[in-house]
């Protein structure tokens, strides 16, 4: 098992940007909550790989060495009740161990929970539902859904995304193992965490605290973004949505069958809370976080009956006709 | 091999256990505190935390005279004890007779209390956290109080019938812990419900 | 199984009515049928368990599979969790200390017998109601049938918003009665070791396996009182409209995990102990020396007892406590490892110079010794806070978990099942065949639980039905399911291996092992009354002293 451990440990060194193993490996850090984690991680893993290394010779040793010999006399070996100096020499050490381990620790928990928040921090606020994730981003007026963009953050002059996590039901965790350890999103008790990513790229991740039939499939995908790119997503993002002549038949099934409801389109009647926000729905990869990449077809499979994608979550099938499914699925593909 | 046992040596000196009516009530109650504990941390970390509804100090009158009646009751049970210990069954009977009649008066004085609660100040278990760690906690109290008053009664009855005699002391001794528990949990209910927490 | 009296061939006993022997048994309040009938309970719901995790497993086996439903798949975790450990690891502890502990300590039976009867059958019917939740149960939408809120039942999971219908009803029912029972034999462990020994038998002269079900004991009536409260309070919830872990009322959900952890760590240890004490019996005899360091392991298990009262927010290290909260507890989690890692070295010290023989009862426990170290070991790395930020809530952490349950507690079971089976039964199990069950058992608890920390490193959180491709995680996966097919044969191997042996064993006599503790000096299986009279002792083994009466242990204690 150490020798597996060593190997892919190793192999994950190499390759940050689309690690060999996995894209979500805890020891592939790109940001530097995850950094400081793994630095840790390596410190414990060393220490203990030394006292199994240890215990385990001794005990492999005490095994072949003291066993009985075909040619036994019978006699009973010498009984030892007990050695004092013995018993202390193995309390001290380990005791000492103890304190290091200890001490190393605590420095890393204040280093990543009690990590000022810089004033150019990119401020967003998850929320966790059953079985989505809400973004918003408050300063910057935006409400969006399942995709988390976040600007990347240059060592040398941090801009740091801070999230602050909360929950619209039960209990979640947001996991994107790349970017910092996971932290629980439960409802009325706020938590906040970090994330710097120091380079470009799709970094995944998943809810990491059962919450339900479909916490298997509430995915998590964070866009790292050059500042350009971010701050014209920012933007993209935050205008009212694009009005279509083509999809007015769409639109207005949308609007007056029980969607509006759930669902908010920016500029419209549409203004629903309990469902992700749709206002820029084709701007995602993915719909129903994460579960199947956004396509006409996959979206008009999704609308026909959710559970056919995902079975147990929350939206329920709407009953339409082929006919109001492919409109409204129509109207849904013009909101870039 | 046959059905032989090795015999050990035998040895004269007396060999001296504790009794274990005794210990087992004292697990028991080791077992019953930890209820408790946690019943009375949910009451204190949830005190000032109501949303709505009334507050402690809106509503609650703390229970003196009936706390007087189910703290008496342990010195009662403690003379009853003491009673038959000594062979005096008529005093005995008298003092278990009111021990009982101090506990039912407890009972009658939450009764009352919870009456005027839920329909003079409308606070009920679902009503706020404050109703919800009130009732629950005051009532596993008075829940153990019916436990305890029922084994009194039992008791009651068989002293009625003349059964018990000298040589069940030992087991209703034990069974008087479990009372004097009770007054302690009170104790601390008290002084968590009425003192700090209003 | 055992008689009331030793059957000669022929006799009435034998060949009294089947209706007869089995009422026996169900109105029995010997503690030697009781701890009986708890291992057969506990065996039948090892093999249930063993379904539910197989299905999983096969779920599990590539991604995106469609073996069963999400529902399916999340009613199994759950009651694969509950059974495991309410109703096969509590009633295997019980049921060894039940049948042990009164004759290790030359007492003729537990000190309330009818309490121990009692606390059995509320266990065995806390069992049948969970169950029942696969048939009973009609709530709304049909949304009865199995609990499926995880073994540790989250708020606010578990509020009837979320849940609907009595499934969780059914969890928290069936194992607040199953509680119950486990107070009242905790309460009849703790009584009998303090006031039924034997002449002679100070505290300081008991053998370990007391000392340790006697901490056991102690930690049982300490932290099931906080789940019995906490289910009242979720009842309570979910039928009065209380708010105790209603978050829309201002209620904490936070608060149920404390609540459950203060009760689910010391759970652990509960578990853990009693598989220390068959250790710590077994070793001694089969390496043929005294135990290192009596004295030590009473003070590091007392030790590992207190601790384990003050670390059990090491379980919720993500959801965002102060920082100071975090640190004390990853200094209390890795202050345990200090008595922890003392045993084994005691142990080790045991085994140092003597001579070890390996039958299938050391064979277990030489596995427990390597098996447990490694657990202990990724137990350390999950109590580095920071570390547990990504491991936790991972299959790394369910690795952990069942690397300590499986790979340490139930190999140490499988140990005392062997030891032990002489006893209880009169006659030898097959030696080939338990080496069989070992090595089938070892290969394929390592194929399983060795490989399935990987997924947890690669970022594979727990208690998801399936998963996508491409995370790096098919593989792992696919040998982790192999695994456990090795383990469900050696299973069938191990308990055809006891019924075979039952019927046409060799005669095993009193004491097969030359071993040294109260129970080798009585008949195999021990008449009703234990033992003809009352022995009294001098040392920690009045058997060794009987045996070596040229250099006795009490010369050296």
């Amino acid at each position: 098992m150490i020798v597996v451990l060593c190997w892919f440990g190793t192999a994950s060194f190499a390759g940050a940007a689309d690690p060999p193993l996995s894209p979500t490996n805890i020891f592939a850090p790109a940001s530097t909550p995850a950094n400081t984690i793994f630095g840790l991680s390596v410190f414990v893993l060393a220490v203990t790989a030394t006292i199994f290394v240890v215990v385990f010779s001794l005990l492999a040793y005490a095994v072949v060495r003291f066993r009985k010999r075909t040619d036994d006399d019978g006699r009973e070996p010498p009984q030892v009740y007990g050695s004092n100096q013995v018993e202390l020499a193995w309390t001290v050490i380990p005791v000492l161990i103890v304190v290091a381990l200890f001490m190393a620790t605590a420095r890393v928990i204040g280093s990543v929970q009690k990590a000022a928040q810089p004033s150019n921090a990119i401020e967003v606020i998850a929320i966790g539902h059953q079985f989505w994730w809400e973004y918003r981003y408050p300063a910057l007026h935006v409400v969006t859904a399942n995709e988390l963009h976040v600007p990347v953050s240059d060592p040398e002059h941090p801009t740091p995304t801070f999230i602050r996590l909360l929950s619209a039901d039960t209990d979640h965790s947001f996991w994107v193992p790349r970017l910092n350890g996971k932290t629980d999103l439960i409802p009325n008790h706020p938590n906040s965490m970090w994330i710097d990513p120091h380079e470009t790229g799709l970094y995944l991740g998943q809810c990491a605290q059962y919450c339900g039939t479909q916490h298997a499939k509430m995915l998590l995908r964070v866009y790292v973004q050059t500042r350009d790119e971010f701050d014209r997503w920012i933007q993209e993002q935050g205008q009212p949505a694009h009005l279509s002549d083509t999809a007015s038949e769409g639109q207005h099934i949308f609007e007056t069958t029980a969607c509006i409801n759930c669902h908010a389109v920016a500029g419209t009647v549409a203004d629903g809370r309990f469902g992700p926000d749709l206002s820029h729905l084709m701007s995602r990869d993915t719909i129903a976080a994460g579960a199947v990449p956004n396509t006409a077809e996959n979206l008009r499979r999704w609308i026909r009956n959710p559970d056919a994608i995902k079975p147990g979550s929350r939206m329920p099938a709407m009953e339409l006709s082929d006919r109001e499914l492919d409109a409204v699925t129509a109207y849904l593909t013009t909101l870039r | 091999m046959s059905a032989n046992v090795m015999t050990m040596p035998q040895r004269e000196r007396t060999w001296e256990l504790p009794s274990r009516g005794h210990v087992a009530m004292f697990a028991l109650i080791v077992a019953e505190s930890a209820i408790f504990v946690i019943f009375v941390v949910a009451y204190l970390f949830y005190l000032g935390k109501s949303l709505t509804g009334p507050t402690p100090k809106q509503v609650l009158e703390a229970p003196i005279f009936y706390s007087i009646c189910l703290l008496s009751s342990s010195i009662t049970i403690h003379l009853a004890v003491k009673a038959l210990r000594a062979g005096d069954i008529r005093t005995f009977r008298a003092w278990w007779f009111g021990t009982i009649a101090l506990g039912a008066a407890f009972l009658y004085g939450t009764a009352h209390e919870w009456h005027r609660l839920i329909y003079k100040d409308g606070l009920t278990i679902s009503t706020n956290l404050f109703g919800t760690t009130y009732y629950s906690l005051v009532g596993l109290h008075g829940f153990h109080v019916i436990v305890g008053l029922i084994c009194l009664s039992t008791v009651m009855a068989f002293a009625l019938l003349g059964d018990v005699q000298q040589q069940h002391t030992y087991r209703v001794d034990v069974l008087s812990l479990y009372w004097h528990f009770v007054d302690v949990v009170w104790v601390v209910v008290f002084t968590v419900v009425y003192i700090i927490g209003r | 199984m055992s008689t009331d009296s030793i059957a000669l061939p022929g006799s009435y006993e034998a060949s009294r009515p089947l209706v007869d022997r089995l009422h026996e048994w169900v109105t029995t309040v010997d503690h030697k049928r009781l701890g009986i009938l708890y291992i057969l309970f506990a065996l039948f719901f090892l093999v249930v368990g063993g379904i539910e995790a197989t299905i999983m497993r096969i779920q599990l086996i590539r991604p995106q599979n469609d073996f069963v439903s999400p529902e399916v798949f999340n009613r199994m975790f759950t009651m694969h969790g509950t059974t495991m450990i309410f109703f096969v690891a509590m009633p295997l502890v019980f049921g060894f200390a039940n049948y042990l502990v009164p004759l290790m300590i030359g007492a003729r039976d537990m000190a309330f017998p009818r309490l121990n009867a009692f606390s059995f059958w509320l266990s065995a019917f806390g069992g049948l109601l969970l169950y029942f939740s696969l048939v009973g149960a009609n709530g709304l939408y049909g949304a009865g049938n199995a609990p499926d809120v995880g073994w540790f039942a989250y708020a606010p999971l578990t509020a009837q918003t979320f849940s609907r219908g009595h499934s969780t009803d059914f969890w928290t029912l069936a194992v607040l009665v199953s509680g119950f029972g486990s107070i009242g034999t905790a309460i009849n462990i703790l009584t009998t070791i303090l006031c039924l020994r034997c002449p002679g038998m100070k505290l300081g002269k008991m053998p370990l396996l007391a000392w340790l079900n006697l901490v056991m004991a102690g930690l049982v009536l300490l932290a099931i009182g906080p789940l019995t409260a906490a289910q009242i309070m979720l009842s309570l919830d979910r039928y009065l409209g209380a708010h105790f872990f209603d978050t829309q009322a201002g209620g904490s959900a936070v608060i149920w995990m404390h609540f459950f952890w203060i009760f689910g760590h010391p759970e652990v240890y509960i578990l853990v102990i009693p598989a220390f004490a068959v250790v710590s019996e077994i070793i001694p005899v089969f390496s043929r020396k005294a135990m290192f360091g009596y004295p030590i392991m009473v003070a590091a298990t007392v030790a590992i007892g207190f601790l384990s009262m003050a670390v059990w927010a090491h379980h919720m290290f993500t959801v965002g406590m102060s920082s100071n909260a975090n640190t004390f507890f990853v200094l209390s989690t890795m202050a345990i490892g200090v008595p922890t890692g003392i045993k084994i070295f005691n142990w080790l010290a045991t085994m140092w110079g003597g001579k070890i023989h390996f039958q299938a009862p050391m064979l277990f426990c030489i596995a427990f010794l390597f098996q447990f170290l490694i657990a202990g070991l990724t137990g350390i790395m999950l109590s580095a806070a920071p570390f547990d930020w990504q491991l936790g809530n991972s299959y790394f952490v369910v690795a952990h978990f069942h690397y300590v349950i499986v790979g340490g507690i139930l190999f140490a079971l499988f140990g005392a099942f062997y030891y032990w089976f002489p006893k209880m039964t009169g006659r030898m199990y097959d030696e080939t065949v338990g080496k069989l069950h070992f090595w089938l058992f070892v290969i394929g608890f390592h194929l399983t639980f060795d490989f399935m920390h990987v997924p947890g490193l690669l970022g594979m959180p727990r208690r998801i039905y399936t998963y996508e491709p491409g995370r790096g995680w098919d593989t792992w996966n696919l040998i982790v399911t192999i695994g456990v097919f090795f383990q469900g044969l050696s299973i069938l191997i191990f308990v055809g291996n006891l019924l075979w042996s039952r019927v046409k064993g060799k005669h095993s006599g009193s004491d097969p092992w030359d071993a040294w503790t109260l129970e080798w000096t009585t008949s195999s299986p021990p008449p009703a009354y234990n033992f003809a009279t009352i022995p009294t002792v001098k040392s920690r083994r009045p058997l060794w002293d009987l045996k070596h009466p040229e250099d006795p242990d009490w010369k050296y204690e």
